[in-house]
């Protein structure tokens, strides 16, 4: 027990003086454990993500966006795989991940399980969906785990393409027919709450929140982040010339920053909970997909080893 | 199905610079491997020549003999320049 103690004391040290902590260091069961929860949910997240914008990849409007959203979903692929890889460094394989992933025990981002009815739902999720898990995410880069926080750097250098691409679908839209700014500020009022809903239940509902950024696994709170995501979304809509459906917004001069109006927490959970417009349609899609690719994964591991046996056999 | 072993990836950004380490993903073989590093840390022209090496050939100190391994290079202060006190107005050295 005193041993134990000890390593705690050690761990928590480095974690006090902004060192990282290694992939085969010691670390506490339930840090290891918060870590794969969180890393593997954001790489499920990241996966599952492809799914509502790979809908418009085909319907795209024009070449020039069809190639700008094609090399944003592969991004999000290549986001999947540095964070299954961060979670694998913590003893995980990847195929439980996946089977959890598949059996609907892991969660990923409830965002996604909503349903980009029109072209310029792929320009709001760029701008707002992005845009909020880039505030989720630039604090991340310095989390005390190494291999997350190596895997964020990456991600957020290639994220802000992302969310630059999806302003400029609104505010060419904006900037054309009413009839098209109309369907920037129907996107708008659909993603608007469910992109506040990112940052997670507020801080008195958020238990493991504290331990977290004792931890140094967060910087900062769920509510803390989503204010930082209101103060600055809501310029950005001012210059595309469309509101937010929050009747209660209102710049406070007192405290400097936006007050806005309660977010439907019995939506959320119910989203969380299975719930939501695609969340069955969104988990068959991964299923499928996993499925129909065994065979190629099959084939590429005979492959691999019939090579090698073809090596061995010359070289005996 | 088998797992695909994984593998470490080592990027060259541009010659005149080491391979550096940036990641690690799963595949059937090497050439996958190559492949799959290209297309997963090479999009932005983040590379000019790629190593792989199968995770398992590695072998790593352990964390806990951090200490044998690397304190006894915190006292030997004579091995850095500075260690030598000369005068301000020797020039060249």
């Amino acid at each position: 027990m005193e041993q134990i103690n000890s390593l705690e004391q050690r761990f928590q040290s480095i974690i006090d003086k902004d060192e990282k902590i290694e992939a085969r260091d010691w670390m506490p069961d339930a840090y290891r454990k918060t870590l794969i929860r969180q890393i593997s949910q954001h790489a499920h997240s990241e996966i599952v993500g492809m799914l509502p914008e790979g809908n418009w990849i085909t319907r795209a409007p024009s070449l020039k966006r069809k190639l700008a959203l094609l090399a944003k979903v592969q991004d999000e692929a290549g986001h999947g795989l540095y964070l299954y890889s961060a979670t694998e460094t913590l003893g995980i394989s990847r195929s439980d991940m996946l089977d959890q992933l598949h059996s609907g025990k892991a969660k990923y981002s409830s965002i996604f399980n909503y349903p980009t009815l029109s072209w310029a739902d792929i320009g709001a999720i760029g701008w707002l969906v992005d845009g909020a898990a880039i505030m989720n995410q630039v604090p991340l880069c310095r989390c005390s785990y190494g291999p997350y926080a190596r895997a964020m750097v990456r991600v957020c250098k290639e994220e802000s393409f992302h969310q630059r691409q999806g302003y400029e679908i609104l505010l060419t839209l904006c900037q054309g027919t009413a009839e098209q700014k109309e369907m920037a500020q129907d996107a708008l009022n659909r993603w608007w709450w469910p992109s506040l809903m990112m940052f997670g239940p507020g801080d008195a509902d958020s238990p493991h929140s504290a331990q977290s950024i004792a931890w140094k696994i967060k910087r900062f709170s769920n509510d803390e982040l989503r204010q930082r995501f209101v103060d600055m979304t809501i310029p950005q809509a001012n210059i595309l010339g469309i509101s937010v459906p929050d009747p209660l917004l209102k710049y406070n001069e007192l405290t400097q920053h936006y007050d806005f109006g309660p977010i439907d927490w019995d939506e959320f959970w119910s989203v969380v909970n299975g719930n939501g417009p695609c969340n069955k349609e969104r988990l068959e899609a991964r299923v499928k997909a996993h499925e129909q690719g065994a065979w190629v994964r099959d084939a590429a591991t005979a492959y691999a080893s019939k090579v090698e046996m073809k090596v061995s056999i010359s070289a005996a | 199905m088998k797992d695909w072993p994984l593998f470490e990836i080592f990027i060259r950004s541009k010659n005149g610079l080491n391979h550096k380490h940036v990641g690690s993903l799963h595949a059937s073989d090497a050439p996958m491997a190559i492949q799959n590093a290209r297309d997963v840390y090479t999009r932005r022209n983040e590379g000019v020549s790629i190593w792989v090496v199968e995770a398992t050939y590695i072998t790593a100190s352990n964390p806990d003999e951090k200490e044998a391994l690397f304190d006894p290079a915190h006292d030997k202060i004579y091995r850095h320049p500075t260690f030598y006190k000369l005068p301000d107005e020797l020039k060249h050295m």
